[in-house]
């Protein structure tokens, strides 16, 4: 087996006690020292650690006359198994398991999380300080409007915000995540288009759009034109002037596009489209690649959703919920989600329910509020002149690591990359690795796997987003580790089409855990085979 | 070659269909398999739909992506592929053969004239 350098070593100790850390090669108990025993070591489930007649919690004595449950609820909500195989621990027990289970852990807070098209950036810790402050945290959903002025006046200064970064007129904060934001404005430009007496028939989405953008065009009753991207993955004008007629709705593109690369016909495209009677949906799911440098709304897009958890740092993923607001036109704005807020003075804020043409409310109470605690603490900690450096750091980082990758991984569509970068494995290819192994051999080194497969029109797909959060020193280990694997492939491409070496379990299998998905513990499983 | 049988015609995207007077069975190519990695699912039409040419009647998910299929012909659906329903590897290992999908009765046969050749298919997809 090949060594592995330096990153590991930021969690472990060193690579000799990596692979004495590893469980297939231990040798006997006594060599191992406790530290090393916690991270090799598998958990169990729960259930399966459970020893009978333990017990977490003592209740006191009842001082109230005893009832039978059967005389309280009816006889057919009763289960009748007596919780059987319910776990039982202690409480150190339990804790310990959540505990351990917590350090297998990997996010931003451990190392660079270079999910492309996912904008994983580091959340900072302010946020989390400003999102507890028991005014805020404290808040019932149900509380009285008049209660929670400092609440309302938040999310009003974050939509202005929002409204000044993205150039357009009103924001709703309302939807939950990027393809609900996405759901809310094509339900916006459906219910524009029907005011005006035809809500058209199709939408228009180049192949290097999002892979959710078809699914909400469909889900608002629109068929899906696919357009296909020049060689140089850009937008093709000429076929979009072919396809926009005036069955079409209009087009939903993602800018900078899924190859990172910025469309630089967007003015022209919006024109276009404008010309013809339809509207221009931006994805800005990538819109970390232009924070404080440019605005959709001067580039003529009438309708985007941002993602607060992508663009502004607040938890994604696992860690979320998440926070999709929509950015509209004044002529889209009639059309937002149900009530709006209005400013009334410097200080008050409220709820504006008359809303004639709304489309709707499309989240409970006002969508993840403390998302948007979140994200206003992000934007006011870096301000103007903050936000426009993250964003050059951002599209900094991502140039760096092509310009220091493409020596040995093929770069497919060629140009200026914005905030992240695709590769392809056709190279490794020659020695029989696919993307899929070159991802298993980066988690030995210490990384979180890049984007894989996707987008699709780069078959075999490595994409990078590292982000402004991570140092030129991170920066140098990911590019180190990235090129080790490149020699591997070529000297021991078995090494790589084996792994991961270094984790509690070695490669898993993918295509049966697909086509024959155990999903979840079940009780009873063993005496139902046998019983029934 | 025998990647791409000659008694097969082809689509761009990458279905074939073994005709037989108007009657034509469907399912998608070696490189199509190959591209997609294992497939896990296979999602298909019931017998009696109608299908349109290069419309999709389908979709197939891999470790990857899920992606549609497109009908080489017009017609309606007169049998089904059951067995992929517990055996989605069969696309991977016998893609021209026990891989296929969907036996379709065209309504207009003169769409076929449209479809590639077993050459020209090669030919386009060592252009990609």
């Amino acid at each position: 087996m090949t060594p592995v350098p330096t990153r590991a070593a930021h969690f472990r100790s060193t690579p000799e006690d990596l692979f004495q850390s590893n469980p297939m090669t231990l040798p006997t108990a006594p060599r191992v020292k406790k530290a090393s025993i916690h991270i090799s070591q598998n958990e169990n489930l729960i259930f399966e650690n459970s020893r009978p007649g333990s017990r977490a919690y003592h209740l006191p004595p009842n001082d109230v006359p005893e009832i039978s449950v059967a005389n309280l609820v009816p006889t057919h909500l009763l289960r009748d198994d007596d919780l059987r195989d319910m776990p039982e621990l202690t409480e150190p027990e339990v804790v310990r398991h959540y505990t351990r289970l917590s350090t297998w852990n990997y996010g931003t807070d451990t190392g660079m999380f270079p999910l492309g098209s996912c904008t994983m950036k580091y959340n900072p810790k302010i946020n989390e300080w400003a999102a507890r402050l028991p005014g805020f945290a404290r808040t019932h959903p149900l509380a009285p409007e008049a209660t929670v002025r400092g609440n309302l006046l938040l999310m009003k200064q974050l939509e202005e915000s929002l409204c000044e970064i993205t150039g357009l007129a009103a924001v709703s904060l309302q939807p939950a995540a990027g393809a609900h934001g996405e759901l809310t404005g094509m339900m916006m430009i459906r219910a524009a288009l029907t005011a005006r007496g035809d809500a058209r028939q199709y939408v228009l989405i180049p192949d290097a759009a999002h892979g959710t953008n078809p699914a909400s065009a469909v889900m608002c009753g629109y068929k899906v034109i696919t357009l296909i991207s020049k060689k140089n993955g850009l937008l093709d004008l000429a076929a979009l002037d072919k396809a926009m007629t005036d069955k079409v709705a209009g087009l939903m593109i993602t800018n900078p596009n899924t190859l990172g690369l910025f469309e630089e016909e967007i003015a022209k495209a919006c024109e276009l489209i404008h010309a013809r009677g339809g509207f221009v949906y931006m994805d800005g799911a990538n819109m970390n690649a232009l924070v404080g440098v440019t605005r959709p709304g001067d580039m003529g897009v009438d309708v985007m959703h941002l993602n607060l958890h992508k663009t502004f740092s607040t938890p994604h993923g696992g860690g979320g919920p998440g926070c999709g607001p929509v950015a509209v036109t004044g002529e889209l704005e009639p059309y937002l989600p149900y009530p709006t807020l209005r400013r009334v003075d410097a200080e008050t804020v409220v709820f504006d329910y008359d809303r004639p043409c709304s489309i709707g409310r499309v989240k409970a109470y006002y969508g993840n509020f403390g998302m948007m605690i979140r994200a206003l603490a992000y934007i006011r900690a870096l301000g103007a002149e903050g936000l426009r450096a993250a964003t050059e750091t951002a599209v900094l980082n991502a140039n760096y690591i092509k310009h220091h990758l493409q020596a040995d991984y093929e770069v497919p569509f060629d140009g200026p990359v914005l905030h992240e970068v695709v590769f392809n494995d056709r190279r490794q290819q020659a020695f029989g690795v696919r993307n899929g192994d070159i991802a298993k051999r980066l988690i030995d080194y210490g990384f979180h796997p890049p984007t894989m497969s996707f987008p699709l029109v780069a078959p075999g797909a490595i994409m990078v987003e590292p982000t402004e959060s991570e140092s030129r020193a991170e920066l140098d280990l990911f590019i180190e580790a990235m090129r080790a694997i490149a020699r591997e492939c070529e000297e021991t491409p078995e090494v790589v089409k084996t792994a991961p070496h270094q984790t509690r379990l070695r490669r898993l299998d993918e295509t049966a855990a697909a086509r024959h998905p155990v999903l979840r513990w079940r009780p009873c499983q063993a005496a139902k085979a046998a019983g029934a | 070659m025998a990647n791409y049988p000659d008694d097969l015609q082809y689509t761009k995207d990458h279905e074939w269909i073994r005709l037989t007077e108007d009657i034509g069975r469907v399912g998608i190519t070696h490189y199509a398999q190959e591209s997609l990695g294992d497939v896990v699912y296979v999602d298909l039409p019931k017998v009696g739909v109608t299908v349109k040419a290069n419309e999709p009647f389908g979709s197939v998910e891999s470790v990857k992506a899920v992606s549609e299929l497109f009908s080489p012909v017009s017609g309606e659906v007169i049998e089904v592929n059951t067995k992929l329903a517990d055996a989605p590897e069969l696309v991977n290992t016998s893609p021209y053969d026990e891989g296929w999908m969907i036996v379709i009765k065209l309504s207009n046969p003169s769409e076929v004239d449209a479809l590639l050749s077993a050459a020209e298919y090669e030919d386009f997809i060592k252009e990609k």
